[in-house]
């Protein structure tokens, strides 16, 4: 308690010296904790768009199915059983039928991925109402990107060139009707969406489909003969793995903020241990043993993390507060990255990162304030009293 | 510790190694101080005299001999002992006042109360009677920066009394102060003396000093070379 108050008085004492050290801190303390916030929402995020756009309460692939090896979409599809039947029929699924195409924007040849969804669907976000339309075109919708890519718009026709299961050509002329827009490049880049009755006709596939996606309320609805169910650890790995990268990287960043406090905290001790050793003598001789000086130099050092604590609370609350309201807006072209990423980021801040950080902090200022502090053990009191050492 | 003794040395040695040898600092020192003196380890530098006030303040130990302060042997307390002695009944005063430059006038006079656990309605009513003896009521809230040598010194006097310690121990006081100031210092000490009872132990070369002295105690090369009381006229 009295290293406390004797070296809380020190601190302020020491005026400037103090502050700017603390303000080091307070500056490492407040860009960890926005920095982790950001990743914090931008996994959030990523995970509640992929759910609400892509996967739902988890998807039934086709057993065939590898979306990382496209010779495998043409043996990816089979018909629905009884129980998917039902399923589709209660709305506690919808069935998704992918094929492999060409499409010829402006006489230019891009090669797509045709999917085939239900009109009616309410599983997923995708627009697909959008699709209900029957004046003897075939409708399609598009995400901007593929809209960008391919330089279409609603209203524009574009060819579409498929094989149906047999393996024999077709082209037919669709109509995009919507252009959506969507954080989730996987349900935009590279594809075109048809309605699933009209694509099973093209493809020559009744009643098949690929994926099976389950409600969010639903999810997995029991074994399915031919079909395997991914839940939401297996279908958001990627986002895990992407978030683990970024969170490595921001390692890296708080590594280099905490070693320039560090290097601050550990320059000012080492200087105090030198240019205060009449003072170090001083409290011996009023009655102060050597291990309570070296006490009192780290919890002096230490303190430095407490007071940029309360100064990062005051600046930072309010500004990482703000940020949190408005958001943080993602550079022009960050959605071609083909990362599930909102146009904002709104930071996410919990009350275990904060203190989490904290904890660290004054751990390691802790340490590397008592590493030049044990040094004031090895002095003689009589030649610290005269700051004769060296 | 015999009544009205409060420092008692007898056959003290202290050895301070140099190179492969060392160096003999202080040789057969017999020694006794009671309650009230005002006494000075007087003699040329090199002479002893700060490592005989080391040694009588447990900051330093004996090589061989005996010790005895307050009824304590020096060389035989361990760190947290000698702390607790210096704590509770030794005040020093050093050459160059050696305040903490970060705290103001009271806080520096108020720290060694604030080692000893004093509640702070005590502590400041005792720092203000310290302030009081060595009038400087009005510079409280000054940092040492702020003030003069002088001034400094009867700051550093406040904080070895402001405890009412049984021994102070002054090594050079004055070599930092002019004539004028050193008279104010040296009148200031006196008073105490005679109103509290401290025992003053000086490590000095300075005439100004020795001319307060009541007891003057020669070292020369490290040996006592001469003891004599001063009867003041």
């Amino acid at each position: 308690m009295l290293a406390l108050k004797l070296a809380f008085r020190n601190l302020i004492g020491a005026r400037l010296r103090t502050w700017l050290n603390v303000f080091v801190l307070s500056l490492a303390f407040v860009v960890i904790i926005w920095f982790k916030g950001v990743l914090n929402g931008w996994n959030e995020q990523a995970r509640r768009d992929t759910i609400a756009w892509q996967i739902g309460g988890g998807q039934y692939w086709q057993e065939n199915y590898d979306p990382y090896d496209p010779f495998t979409i043409d043996d990816s599809h089979a018909p629905l059983s009884d129980l998917a039947l039902k399923a589709v029929e209660q709305g506690k699924m919808t069935p998704m039928l992918i094929s492999q195409a060409n499409m010829y924007p402006q006489g230019r040849i891009q090669s797509i991925s045709l999917r085939g969804v239900d009109p009616n669907q309410n599983i997923i976000e995708l627009p697909a109402i959008h699709l209900k339309i029957d004046d003897g075109d075939i409708p399609a919708i598009i995400g901007e990107r593929t809209a960008k890519n391919s330089k279409l718009s609603v209203g524009d026709y574009v060819t579409v060139r498929w094989r149906d299961v047999n393996g024999i050509f077709d082209a037919d002329e669709v109509k995009i009707v919507h252009v959506f827009k969507t954080d989730v490049p996987t349900m935009d880049l590279g594809i075109v969406w048809i309605p699933l009755e009209k694509h099973r006709e093209m493809v020559n596939m009744s009643n098949e489909a690929t994926i099976l996606t389950t409600s969010p309320e639903t999810g997995f609805i029991g074994k399915i003969q031919g079909w395997e169910f991914k839940d939401h650890y297996f279908l958001l790995e990627e986002i895990r793995e992407m978030i683990k990268t970024k969170s490595l990287g921001g390692y890296f960043m708080f590594i280099i903020l905490m070693s320039l406090a560090m290097l601050a905290i550990f320059d000012t001790q080492v200087l105090s241990i030198f240019r205060r050793q009449k003072e170090i003598g001083t409290h011996i001789a009023l009655g102060m043993t050597q291990r309570q000086v070296v006490a009192l130099f780290t919890v002096e050092g230490a303190m430095h993390s407490i007071l940029a604590a309360i100064l990062a609370a005051i600046y930072g609350i309010p500004l990482l507060a703000y940020q949190a309201k408005i958001g943080w807006a993602m550079p022009a072209g960050t959605d071609d990255f083909g990362l599930t990423i909102a146009e904002k980021i709104y930071p996410k801040y919990s009350l275990g990162l904060v203190l989490g950080t904290t904890l660290l902090v004054l751990i390691t200022t802790t340490i590397v304030s008592y590493l030049p502090a044990r040094r004031i053990a090895k002095m003689e009191p009589t030649d610290a009293i005269r700051g004769k050492i060296q | 510790m015999k009544n009205g003794q409060l420092i008692t040395i007898q056959n003290l040695v202290k050895d301070y190694p140099v190179g492969r040898g060392y160096f003999r600092a202080l040789e057969d020192i017999n020694l006794t101080i009671g309650e009230g003196e005002f006494t000075g380890l007087v003699g040329p530098s090199g002479s002893g005299k700060t490592t005989l006030l080391n040694i009588a303040g447990s900051l330093d130990v004996p090589t061989k001999g005996e010790a005895q302060v307050l009824g304590q042997s020096i060389g035989t307390l361990n760190a947290r002992q000698s702390a607790k002695l210096r704590n509770h009944h030794l005040g020093f005063i050093f050459q160059t006042y050696n305040l903490l430059p970060v705290y103001n006038v009271f806080e520096n006079v108020e720290l060694p109360l604030l080692l000893l656990k004093m509640g702070k309605d005590e502590r400041r009513k005792l720092v203000d009677q310290a302030l009081e003896w060595v009038g400087l009521q009005d510079k409280r809230k000054s940092r040492p920066a702020q003030l003069s040598g002088g001034e400094c010194q009867r700051v550093s006097i406040a904080r070895a009394m402001v405890k009412s310690p049984k021994i102070v121990l002054a090594d050079e006081p004055t070599a930092n102060l002019d004539a004028e100031n050193s008279h104010n210092i040296l009148q200031t000490m006196e008073k105490l003396n005679k109103d509290l009872k401290t025992t003053f132990i000086f490590a000095t070369h300075d005439d100004k000093v020795i001319q307060y002295l009541h007891r003057k105690i020669t070292l020369l090369d490290g040996k006592v070379a001469k003891d004599e009381q001063i009867v003041k006229q």
